[in-house]
């Protein structure tokens, strides 16, 4: 070994890392709108006018945001199979993003509807508006854009956070260039390669988020 | 629950591992947020260029890969660090650019009025920034450092995959050694806990301790 | 006459704070009413009260004979379920002081979304209706403007044509001027004119602007401490008020 880093090593492992890169892909996607939904059951779940369903909730959500996502993993992983739930490893991983994301997004919700005015409450009270028709016509339409930086974050944070998954052996990007290492003692090249791709992937990430911002940020000021 | 008590050493060796690594990172990423986000903040294009690629490319890659990257990947460049260097200088660097933005966005909410009223008793820069801006920053930041403490604490798990024998790692080598994953990950998830709690005690402490008597009305 | 809103011996707290005290109040179907009194005098919660948007602690309200409120030591002797409050609300529509538009909607579609959704109207018959208010506003230009993009004045005629939309018995202007730079004031005066001329009509609006109950009100009502001091018709009020508070207030207004 002369050269620090092998161009034709590098080529030779790209095909492998970019599998990693569709399951990691996949993943994020997954994991995302698992989050979304998990989200809002925490909520409701929190806001629940019985007190000991609210605690569950509140508990619920303090302990996903308190503990490390890798633990969580762990418990998905090796106990939902003693439960007599048998996942395959993406699957268990997507949920376990789900939850543990899910808890920062009941947060992004909670905020989304407390930035909406009392002056609006007022407003719908008074025209008689049902409880679904108010949500569904004025009140989540005003909720989402303020909620779409927060929501971009937590995809970008779900994209880097996915490495983690190759912990419980999903083919991730991750867990592809630590294959690729260990299969030929060279560990510069798939390192780099996957360091590089985690930060290109994350920048489309960003900057589509920029672009959806600017999109709903123009509809009203 | 035997069985736990059984390996309460190991969990506690874990324990200790753990707390050790988030104190070292959370000091380094303490400097290293202070430094870039002081500098990006700089009128000098050539700081400000610097830590901002400093910030992007370590908040755009994640803290996993970039372990990986200096456990596996250094020593080939003939930088042979201990696993516990490795680790501390991946969260620090890692979570010194979190950090680095909070400093910045709270230099920036510093009111111009403060610096004016600087600039009219002819502060020098460094005068402005540790009399006026730091102190004022401060107290805007801690709730946002408390919240990356958290993240840090909860981040120093991704050690146990490169050989620190933290508790994430002792809690999974007591379930290959006993079979039993349920009340061992259960107690785990327990720990991090009241560990995160008691950071965040430690945080709203500090928190308070700076601000005294400086809330005198309502928040502005 | 018929009464449309009748208050019987209406207590309302706030805390410790006494917003309503034995408050007995009446306006007749198609009365034109004013409140006018210092901040902090109750007169927004008596709207709120009508609307059904808060409740009271002790007595009685009615709208058109029906009772909306019925309540003895903070025990509400009618459940105030949702059903209920709806039901009497279709009587009531409001005008708040901040507008209170749905930032996310146009014009148009302010105005057309409660005979849409509320009253199940098509959507091209909620959008025709809402045109036409709009018109009777003067906003036939801005029917695609989204709130964001209109004066305070403009805003305000929009949420009247909102409110008028649902074709109440009653409305209530709460302050619906006073958010208003003073030469736009003249522009939503107008409309509540207009609307002052509708027979049947019955409104209540509360201000503390003297210029605006005069426009608009047949009777005029000056509250003070949870009750109301002296009432009359606008000119015995404003040019020969008998209660000492009521001139100590107009004097205040009039310096201002």
């Amino acid at each position: 070994m002369t050269e620090i880093f092998s161009w034709p090593f590098a080529a030779e492992i790209l095909p492998a890392l970019l599998r990693g890169a569709v399951v990691t892909f996949i993943a994020t996607i997954g994991g995302f709108f698992a989050s979304l939904i998990i989200g809002a059951v925490l909520l409701a779940l929190g806001r629940s006018k019985q007190t000991a369903i609210a605690w569950l909730g509140r508990g619920l959500v303090e302990l996903l945001r308190s503990t490390p996502l890798l633990i969580q993993v762990y418990v998905l992983f090796f106990v939902l199979p003693d439960a007599g739930i048998v996942l395959e490893p993406v699957t268990t991983g997507i949920l376990a993003l789900g939850l543990y994301h899910g808890a920062y997004v009941a947060e992004a919700y909670r905020a989304g509807l407390d930035s909406i005015p009392r002056g609006q409450w007022d407003a719908i009270e008074s025209l008689r508006f049902s409880r679904f028709a108010a949500y569904r016509y004025l009140i989540l339409p005003q909720a989402i854009a303020p909620l779409v930086p927060s929501l971009g974050n937590t995809f970008i944070t779900m994209l880097k956070d996915t490495p983690i998954l190759a912990a419980i052996t999903v083919p991730e990007l991750m867990f592809a260039a630590n294959d690729a290492g260990s299969q030929s003692f060279r560990y510069v090249e798939p390192m780099t390669m996957a360091a590089i791709a985690y930060l290109v992937m994350s920048l489309i990430a960003a900057f589509a988020v920029f672009l959806l911002r600017q999109r709903l940020g123009t509809r009203y000021a | 629950m035997a069985l736990i008590w059984e390996y309460r050493f190991d969990f506690l060796a874990g324990v200790w591992w753990t707390v050790k690594l988030s104190v070292l990172s959370a000091l380094l990423a303490l400097v290293l947020a202070i430094v870039a986000g002081v500098a990006r903040s700089s009128k000098l294009r050539v700081l400000r260029i610097a830590s901002g690629v400093y910030v992007e490319f370590f908040r755009g890659t994640s803290a996993l890969v970039q372990l990986f990257w200096l456990f596996y990947v250094l020593p080939y460049l003939g930088i042979d660090l201990t696993p516990l260097q490795c680790a501390t200088l991946g969260l620090g660097l890692c979570f010194g650019a979190y950090g680095a933005e909070v400093v910045r966005s709270c230099i920036q909410a510093v009111p111009q009025g403060q610096l004016d009223a600087a600039a009219a008793l002819n502060f020098s820069y460094f005068q402005t920034l540790r009399i006026v801006i730091l102190p004022e920053a401060l107290i805007m930041m801690m709730p946002l450092f408390s919240n990356l403490l958290i993240e840090l604490i909860k981040a120093t798990s991704l050690v146990s995959l490169i050989t620190i024998p933290d508790l994430t790692f002792q809690a999974k080598s007591i379930i290959t050694k006993t079979y039993s994953s349920g009340n061992v990950l259960l107690v785990t998830l327990a720990i991090y806990l009241v560990i995160s709690l008691i950071a965040a005690s430690f945080m709203r402490r500090m928190e308070k301790v700076l601000s005294r008597g400086r809330q005198t009305g309502q928040p502005a | 006459m018929s009464d449309m809103i009748t208050f019987d011996k209406v207590d309302k707290r706030f805390g410790q704070t006494v917003v309503l005290d034995q408050f007995d109040f009446r306006v007749a179907r198609g009365e034109k009413v004013a409140i006018i009194g210092p901040s902090g005098s109750g007169k927004s919660t008596l709207l709120r009260i009508i609307m059904a948007l808060q409740d009271i602690d002790q007595g009685k309200v009615s709208l058109d004979g029906r009772p909306l409120w019925d309540a003895a030591g903070g025990k509400h002797r009618i459940k105030p379920t949702r059903k209920h409050l709806r039901d009497m609300r279709s009587l009531v529509g409001m005008v708040f002081q901040n507008f209170n538009l749905f930032p996310n909607l146009t014009a148009l579609g302010n105005v057309a979304a409660a005979p849409r959704h509320v009253l199940g109207l098509s959507q091209a018959e909620a959008e025709a209706r809402a045109a036409a208010l709009l018109a009777q506003v003067g906003l036939s230009d801005k029917l695609q403007n989204y709130p964001a993009t209109l004066s305070g004045g403009q805003q305000q005629r929009v949420a009247i044509a909102r409110a008028m939309a649902l074709e109440p018995e009653i409305m209530l202007f709460d302050e619906a001027t006073s958010a208003l730079d003073p030469e736009r004031v003249g522009e939503v005066l107008e409309v509540m004119r207009a609307l002052a001329h509708e027979r049947d009509l019955t409104i209540v609006v509360v201000t503390h602007q003297i210029g605006v109950a005069r426009a608009i009100a047949d009777r005029i009502c000056f509250m003070e401490g949870g009750r109301i001091l002296e009432d009359g018709t606008p000119q015995q009020i404003l040019n020969e008020p008998r209660n000492e508070r009521t001139r100590a207030f107009l004097r205040a207004v009039h310096l201002s």
